[in-house]
């Protein structure tokens, strides 16, 4: 209990520190959000009328106190392009992004898993040789590309994917998520050619620990010594990498959405940053933010399930 | 004499890693009886380590031959498939280590890994008769408070418990061998002569012969009535401990009981 209030406490310190550096580099970066909202029709007194409006001659330390205290409250301000309350532009984009994330995730875990160990039961084998080829390759080709690789096998030659052809969950959540596969994929694949190599490192150092001679005396078969003894021990260094791949995917989720016309986060965090649209940058960024800090501290309660010495050297 | 449930004879096991085959074990053989101890002492690269994991069925498959047989059950342990060698790992052939402190898996349950035979070989006993079986097998190896245990894991345990817990675990099927690898040697004096106690009990109670493996020539004096010695891979001397320490034929046999601490009490 006192574990968990500490890292929650450190949580929010962490946000803190995490938002005040976005509302700085803002304030570094050249650029007015007012100028831009008027573009040509500026004229100095509609520009001055709108930065008194909005709060811009206030000193910068009021001005990002007033925002973090409203943001803490679930308030994150107007959009001052669109007009309106940035929760409500988020609430329906959200999804998307965390969607895809949350596949390629599992596509991660579902391919490096199995390929880990089988590798490492096999090691130096030709499949563990062709394997390892295959992994450095995709480690090497970053997921924009094998996006546009997968669109085009997919799409153009075998015709069993429309580009561009999404569709929001709201109205067909099933062709929603047949959609979001390749893209799923193209996230995941370096990620899992990652997990892949270090579970089989992992898988190979444990195998030769005593216990697994115990288990092989009990009449385990091979498979069942390294799926039932082994992998628990051998997952414990992969969290921590499956953590951080997660989190990478939220913001690998980004990019990738732009390849493949995903109307996610993507679109309106890029757009909002050209047109230093500040609440709605924050917001997004506090967001990605409070995610991985979330997953860390997912990772954090599942080490402690797993390995149950943890607890003791505390 | 007896039943002779294990026979193994002319045992050769050569090592392939390196550019030179090289020997470790040679012309081993033991007859073991129904219910008998027997002991092999030497000392370490003498081979018998390799010896008890060859019975066992426990050495890698690759970089090494083996040669002769180790007939069970009328099976030649050293030819029959896998999955035959299997059927009698843990349940009728059980053994026990040197490292009581990483021979348990670290991330599971002591209720989970000394019920572990039984899941493998008995399909047909249910879940609560296999937890009854192990806090019974638990209370049998003298550990207090069987039911919390169940829920322990190794590292809450020293390293006497954990070896009862080992020979708990070896014992829960009622194996008619038992292979005890230096059982006692990680361990301190008074833990030693508890497990040593306790492999006896076994013996008495579940009538398990007993291959137990020591360089300790006085522990082999409490516990078997034969013993092998084994020196560089060879048998040197084989028979009752009592006659070998009377008459040991060998040098190799005098060194080991002269190097029995003596205390003189006058």
């Amino acid at each position: 209990m006192r574990y968990i209030l500490k890292k929650v406490l450190s949580m929010v310190l962490t946000l803190f520190v995490v938002s005040l550096c976005v509302f700085l580099a803002f304030s570094l970066i050249p650029g007015d959000p007012v100028t831009r909202m008027f573009g040509t029709e500026a004229t100095p007194e509609l520009i001055a009328q709108y930065r008194e409006k909005l709060g811009f001659n206030d000193p910068l330390l009021v001005r990002y106190f007033r925002w973090f205290f409203a943001f803490l409250q679930g308030d994150m301000g107007t959009s001052y392009d669109y007009k309106m309350p940035v929760a409500g532009m988020l609430a329906e984009k959200i999804p998307i992004t965390l969607t895809l994330a949350v596949m390629s995730f599992v596509i991660m875990v579902i391919i490096s898993i199995p390929l880990g160990i089988y590798t490492a039961k096999y090691e130096n084998g030709i499949i563990d040789h062709v394997i390892s080829v295959i992994n450095q390759i995709m480690m090497a080709v970053p997921p924009f590309f094998s996006g546009i690789l997968l669109t085009f096998f997919f799409g153009v030659i075998l015709k069993i994917f429309t580009p561009g052809g999404f569709v929001s969950y709201t109205k067909d959540l099933e062709g929603f998520l047949k959609y979001l596969i390749l893209p799923a994929f193209a996230i995941a694949l370096p990620k899992a050619a990652m997990a892949t190599k270090l579970l089989r490192g992992s898988v190979i150092e444990e195998a030769g620990k005593d216990y697994t001679r115990t288990a092989y005396s009990r009449g385990n078969t091979t498979n069942a010594v390294l799926y039932l003894h082994v992998l628990k021990n051998a997952m414990i260094p992969v969290i921590t990498f499956m953590g951080m791949a997660l989190a990478d995917m939220v913001a690998g989720s980004i990019v990738i959405e732009q390849v493949f016309g995903i109307p996610g986060v993507s679109r309106i965090l890029l757009s909002s940053i050209n047109n230093r649209d500040y609440p709605v940058v924050e917001a997004i960024i506090m967001g990605i933010a409070i995610m991985v800090l979330v997953i860390n501290l997912l990772v954090d309660i599942i080490y402690r399930i797993i390995d149950p010495r943890i607890e003791v050297e505390e | 004499m007896g039943n002779v449930i294990l026979d193994v004879a002319d045992l050769h096991i050569e090592f392939h890693d390196h550019d030179k085959p090289e020997t470790v074990v040679e012309d081993f053989d033991l007859m073991l009886e129904e219910g008998e101890i027997v002991g092999i002492v030497g000392e370490s690269g003498s081979g018998k380590s390799m010896s008890a994991l060859a019975i066992a069925g426990l050495l890698k498959r690759h970089a090494l031959t083996k040669k002769g047989r180790i007939m069970f059950n009328g099976t030649d342990l050293l030819t029959c498939s896998r999955k035959e060698l299997r059927s009698y790992q843990g349940d009728e052939i059980s053994m026990i280590f040197q490292e009581p402190m990483t021979s348990l898996n670290p991330v599971k349950k002591i209720g989970w890994q000394v019920e572990e035979s039984l899941r493998i070989h008995h399909k047909d006993i249910d879940k609560k008769e296999r937890k009854r079986r192990a806090i019974e097998m638990l209370t049998a190896v003298g550990m207090h408070d069987p039911e919390k245990l169940y829920e322990k894991y190794p590292h809450e345990l020293s390293g006497g418990m954990r070896q009862r817990v080992m020979i708990a675990a070896a014992m829960i099927g009622e194996p008619r061998i038992l292979i005890a690898d230096e059982p006692t040697t990680a361990l301190d004096v008074t833990i030693q002569a508890q497990i040593v106690e306790l492999l006896r009990k076994m013996n008495r109670e579940k009538g398990t012969a007993i291959i137990f493996i020591s360089h300790d020539l006085s522990l082999i004096r409490q516990i078997c009535k034969r013993v092998i010695v084994m020196q560089s891979g060879n048998i040197v001397e084989t028979g009752y401990v009592e006659d070998i320490f009377r008459h040991p034929k060998m040098s190799y046999t005098r060194k080991l009981i002269a190097a029995i601490p003596q205390i003189d009490l006058s």
